[in-house]
């Protein structure tokens, strides 16, 4: 059986700045993964390449086997991308939206998964209403279906809570967690520590364009976190990660 | 959510046809802007170039707005399909939702292909508007219609082509319009729309020469008329030299993902 995802020895530079040195990793079919990191580390750069948006200069990626260059249409056809920005087309509605999405993966009468998608999203009732007139949440919520429209066993959503209310997010967190559990790869980017030590069963961390921790949650909180100074309170995801960007457990 | 990875596996196949639809879609929803506006623009020109230069017999035996009227649909044909292209790419990338294309299992062939057939669908739908709108002035007679499709198609790809590619170079809206207003603008108006290039001296009609779109509007042009400033086959090698040359520069930009994949 394949990996979900395949990296081997990817580096990426733009100009003088090496934004991925060397990036090697696996992920397995059914993980959910975080993808953590400051800004600049490289988080949105390796999504770009595995979604072929951006060409590794050296290395290889893979998704479910298919190499994202050579097999690009199998790469793309098994990987759904949740964008960081919202981005939309403000010419067409919700379910224009995704039947575009749908019919530019060569799938078509693909209806009852639209609508079976709209429901989980609560997007029902803008179903026709225009890109433009949505909110910020709702408009993250059709980046979601637009992702899931053709069916990816694998799903990357880059920082899909930034700037959501709480009510939104915990929605979407339960949502993708049913993904999840469906058996969808899931790998996640995200600022917010908290959901990534509450979803996540494996962490990689990203300095720099390099991976400077890469183990099971549970791991990464016992090996590099650190006793509280009060003595109370147990060592969360926020401390690893502060301990490992600052190279204090390396 | 019923369990999606346990649905039977999708029958997979090309993209194309939603996204020429949805490139056709885009403009339609716009119709207003988009055929219409150029439309009345034509009529505008033929009501005043009409009216200036009648009684002005062209080739020794057409009215002056006769000449013009075939001439007027070839430039909307042109300037329309150029527009499509040129103009979705440009949202598209301002916008940022071309990632939603670029994300899908598209071939370069598969992305040309469909925005340049709706650049076209678009120059003829506008073309043929003009064309019905100016039936008021006398429609014009037609000798060889097949003459009149093959160089309305293919002028509208090659515009719908260089769209594509002054879209895909664009950075910014201006980058955009300085293309379009300082090579293809000047090209349309003088490429022998509201003249024969005989009327020109000889120094102007070397130059016209080497305009590719004069050799558009004069085979088109005879379609209508029998008669042009040169054989409709010499523009046919022209057109059709200049059709494979920009394509091969559109597909060579898509497939190295010139400005699209970094």
């Amino acid at each position: 059986m394949h990996s979900a995802i395949s990296i081997q020895n990817i580096t990426k530079n733009y100009g003088a700045l090496t934004a991925l040195d060397d990036i090697s990793l696996v992920i397995e079919p059914g993980e959910f993964f975080g993808l953590l990191g400051p800004n600049g580390a490289g988080k949105t750069t390796l999504i770009s390449i595995l979604a072929g948006l951006v060409r590794p200069d050296r290395g290889h990626a893979a998704i479910m086997g298919a190499d994202v260059q050579k097999g690009f249409r199998d790469a793309r056809r098994m990987l759904g991308v949740v964008p960081q920005e919202l981005v939309f087309d403000p010419f067409f509605t919700v379910r224009e939206t995704l039947r575009f999405q749908s019919g530019y993966f060569g799938i078509r009468n693909n209806d009852a998964w639209i609508d079976e998608i709209m429901a989980n999203l609560d997007l029902i009732n803008k179903a026709d209403s225009n890109m433009r007139s949505l909110s910020g949440g709702m408009k993250r919520r059709v980046l979601v279906a637009q992702a899931l429209v053709h069916r990816p066993p694998v799903i990357i959503l880059d920082e899909p809570t930034a700037g959501v209310d709480v009510e939104l997010r915990q929605s979407l967190w339960q949502f993708i967690s049913r993904l999840n559990q469906d058996g969808h790869t899931i790998v996640l980017t995200t600022h917010y520590l908290e959901e990534a030590e509450a979803l996540c069963q494996r962490i990689a961390m990203l300095k720099q364009g390099k991976i400077v921790a890469l183990d099971t949650t549970a791991n990464l909180l016992a090996r590099h976190g650190s006793v509280k100074k009060d003595g109370e309170g147990k060592t969360d995801l926020e401390d690893v990660f502060v301990n490992i960007m600052s190279g204090s457990t390396l | 959510m019923k369990n999606a990875l346990n649905k039977p596996i999708l029958e997979y196949g090309s993209g194309f046809p939603t996204l020429l639809r949805k490139e056709i879609k885009r403009f339609y929803k716009v119709a207003f802007q988009t055929v219409a506006a150029p439309v009345l623009t034509a009529i505008l020109y033929l009501m005043i170039f009409g009216h200036v230069l009648e009684g002005k017999e062209i080739y020794g035996r057409l009215s002056y707005t006769a000449f013009l009227i075939p001439g007027l649909v070839m430039m909307t044909v042109l300037q329309n399909a150029f527009a499509n292209t040129s103009s979705s790419l440009i949202q598209s990338k301002v916008t940022g939702n071309l990632v939603f294309v670029l994300l899908a299992p598209l071939s370069h062939f598969e992305f040309y292909s469909a925005y340049i057939l709706a650049a076209v669908f678009r120059g003829i739908v506008v073309g043929l508007g003009v064309l019905l709108i100016t039936a008021w002035y006398g429609l014009p007679s037609i000798e060889y219609p097949l003459w009149i499709l093959t160089f309305a198609f293919l002028g509208a790809a090659i515009l719908g082509s260089l769209g594509l590619i002054a879209g895909i170079w664009a950075d910014k809206y201006d980058q955009l319009a300085a293309f379009q207003n300082f090579f293809i603008m000047p090209a349309t108006m003088l490429s022998g729309v509201f003249y024969s290039i005989h009327s020109l001296p000889p120094a102007w009609q070397i130059v016209s020469h080497f305009n590719p779109f004069f050799y558009m509007i004069d085979g088109f042009r005879f379609g209508f008329f029998g008669v042009s400033d040169i054989s409709p086959w010499t523009s046919l090698a022209i057109v059709g030299s200049f059709f494979i040359a920009v394509s091969v520069i559109a597909l060579r930009m898509l497939q190295k993902g010139y400005k699209l994949r970094h």
